[in-house]
C-alpha cells in the first residue's frame, strides 16, 4: 500500500501528476501590477499558484496552462503567452 | 417508552430519518417517494427537528448538495426513486468513491419505458455496482429499524460508505400499517451523537485538497479499500442488528432471513423486498400440504452476502428466484445473477429464475404456491439434470381479454 487513505486527499494526489507537461501557454505574473490579492490561487484548479515571501507565484511543473488564473485576476496582472506559436 | 402508530412506509422512513437528527436533507420530488421529505420538510417548520432542508433543482443538485454536507462534517439524509435515482448517478458514484457515509431511502419504481410509476428495484438494482450499501425492506417496521440501523452501518469507521434503504413503491411506500415508534431518547442512545468525519473533510482547521487528479496506480489502492470495506460491513451488519435487538427487541437477522428452512427442505425461494410476505404465506400453505419448501430474504444485495446465502441454499435440491426486474442479457433478473454466483461450483442445487410482478403487478400467494412446486418438481430430477441451466419462469397472473 503506497497511501495511508481510504480517500483522493491532498497529500496523496495532487502532486502525483505533473500537469506541467499537457501546458500549451505560460502563465506570467506582472508583479508591479499584481496587489496580493490571492484571487489566482485560490481558483488554480491543480494548486499550482504558490505565496513566497508575500509574492505570489506559479510552480511550471503543475501549471497546465488553462488561463484561469489571468481570467479572474482583477487588475489583469497575469498573462497567457503562447509556446506553441513561439 | 415506543409507541405503535398506523402508518405508510414513507412516513416510517421519514420518522427514522428525523429520529437520526440528520443536519442536512436535499431531495428533489418524485413518485412514489415524494412524501418522505414533505413529512421531514414539515417536522422543520414545526420546530420539531433541528436541521437543514435544501430544496434542489434536480436530484443531481440534491446528491451534491449532501456531498459537501457530508464532507463538512453533517449527519445527511435524501430519498429518491427511479427516473430521480437515474438522474442522480454521476454524483451517486461519488458519494462512495469519496467514502460519504450518506443515508437515502429509495421507494422502488420501475424504469421507462413505458411510462410507469409503480414497484420494481429495477432502479436501485441497476446502479448495485456504484460502491453503496443496499437493503431491501419487507414492511413498514422494517424501513423504519432498517433505516436506524443504516446510519450507524454507514458511519462505522471500518464501513464509511453511502448506504440505501429500499422499499417497493406504493406496497410499501403508500401501503398503512402497525409500525412501533421508539422514543427519540432510545434512539439517541442507539446512535452515535452527530457524524464526526477524520477520512476526509471540508475544515479549514485540517486543510486538505479533496478529490485531486490521481493516476490509476492509487486509484486501484482507493478500490482496493473500497471492496473491503464493503466486505468489513457484512460483520458490521450482523454487530449492529445485535445491538438493535438489544435496544429495541426487534432483530433482523443481518443481511439475509430464512423463513422455515430446515435440514430436509426440498425446494427453497429466494425473495427481495415487500413480495416476501406473499412467499411466506406460500411456504406456510405447502407446509399445511406436507411439502419441505422454505424461503430465504435477502435483505443486503451490497454487500452480497454470499457466504451466508451458499450456506442456506447448497444442497438443497432445488432453488427459484422470484425477481421483480430484470438482468438484460441474461434472461434473468438480478437477483438471481447474484445468487448464481454465490452458489458457484454447487453441484445438485437446481436453481430456477423466475420473473414477476414487473410494473407493479401484483406476486400473489397463489402465484408463490405456483412457483414453489415448480421449484419442487426441479428438485425430483436427477442430480445431473438439476445442474442444467433451466428455462426462465415469468410467473403472470390470468388476466381475460387484451394482452395477457
Amino acid at each position: 500500500m503506497r497511501s495511508e487513505y481510504i480517500v483522493p486527499i491532498g497529500p496523496d494526489g495532487i502532486y502525483e501528476i505533473k500537469t506541467g507537461t499537457w501546458r500549451t501557454t505560460d502563465p506570467r505574473i506582472d508583479q508591479d501590477v499584481c496587489i496580493r490579492c490571492g484571487v489566482c490561487l485560490m481558483h488554480c484548479p491543480v494548486g499550482a499558484v504558490k505565496r513566497e515571501e508575500g509574492r505570489f507565484t506559479i510552480d511550471l511543473e503543475y501549471c497546465k496552462g488553462c488561463g484561469i488564473c489571468a481570467h479572474e485576476c482583477p487588475k489583469g496582472a497575469i498573462t497567457m503567452e503562447g509556446r506553441l506559436s513561439a | 417508552m415506543s409507541h405503535v402508530e398506523v402508518m405508510n412506509g414513507n412516513r416510517a422512513a421519514g420518522i427514522a430519518a428525523c429520529l437520526a437528527r440528520p443536519d442536512v436533507i436535499a431531495a428533489y420530488p418524485i413518485t412514489p417517494q415524494s412524501s418522505v421529505v414533505e413529512f421531514i420538510s414539515r417536522m422543520i417548520a414545526e420546530g420539531k427537528l433541528d436541521a437543514k432542508i435544501c430544496e434542489v433543482e434536480s436530484e443531481h443538485s440534491a446528491m451534491s448538495v449532501l456531498e459537501g454536507a457530508s464532507l463538512a462534517g453533517a449527519r445527511t439524509f435524501s430519498a429518491t426513486s427511479s427516473q430521480g435515482l437515474a438522474l442522480m448517478y454521476e454524483p451517486y458514484f461519488r458519494a462512495s468513491t469519496l467514502r460519504l457515509p450518506i443515508v437515502m431511502a429509495i421507494a422502488n419504481r420501475e424504469m421507462i419505458s413505458p411510462q410507469t410509476l409503480w414497484a420494481s428495484a429495477q432502479d436501485s438494482l441497476s446502479v448495485r455496482d456504484a460502491g453503496w450499501m443496499q437493503f431491501y425492506a419487507e414492511d413498514n417496521q422494517e424501513i423504519l429499524d432498517t433505516l436506524l440501523q443504516a446510519f450507524r452501518i454507514a458511519e462505522d469507521s471500518r464501513v464509511l460508505l453511502p448506504i440505501n434503504v429500499c422499499y417497493d413503491g406504493f406496497y410499501l411506500s403508500h401501503m398503512s400499517e402497525r409500525v412501533v415508534v421508539p422514543d427519540a431518547e432510545e434512539v439517541d442512545a442507539f446512535l452515535p451523537d452527530g457524524y464526526d468525519p477524520e477520512h476526509i473533510v471540508l475544515d479549514p482547521d485540517r486543510p486538505m485538497a479533496v478529490d485531486p487528479l490521481t493516476n490509476g496506480d492509487l486509484l486501484t489502492e482507493y478500490r482496493a479499500k473500497h471492496l473491503a470495506a464493503q466486505q468489513a460491513a457484512l460483520q458490521v451488519i450482523e454487530e449492529v442488528d445485535a445491538a438493535f435487538s438489544n435496544a429495541f427487541g426487534r432483530s433482523w437477522d443481518g443481511a439475509v432471513e430464512p423463513y422455515r428452512i430446515d435440514e430436509g427442505c426440498q425446494a427453497i425461494v429466494v425473495t427481495l423486498g415487500s413480495m416476501t410476505g406473499a412467499g411466506r404465506e406460500a411456504v406456510d400453505r405447502l407446509r399445511d400440504d406436507g411439502e419441505a419448501v422454505g424461503l430465504l430474504k435477502i435483505r443486503a444485495v451490497r454487500p452480497f452476502p454470499a457466504r451466508e446465502v451458499r450456506e442456506q441454499l447448497a444442497g438443497v435440491p432445488a432453488v427459484g428466484v422470484v425477481d421483480r426486474n430484470v438482468s438484460f442479457g441474461w434472461n434473468t433478473g438480478i437477483i438471481y445473477q447474484e445468487v448464481s454466483s454465490a452458489l458457484y461450483g454447487v453441484q445438485g442445487t437446481a436453481r430456477i429464475p423466475i420473473i414477476s410482478g414487473l410494473g407493479g403487478e401484483d406476486i400473489t400467494v397463489e402465484m408463490f404456491e405456483d412457483a414453489l412446486r415448480k421449484i419442487l418438481v426441479a428438485g425430483r430430477l436427477s442430480s445431473e439434470r438439476r445442474d442444467e441451466t433451466p428455462e426462465t419462469i415469468w410467473l403472470r397472473q390470468e388476466k381475460e381479454g387484451g394482452a395477457a
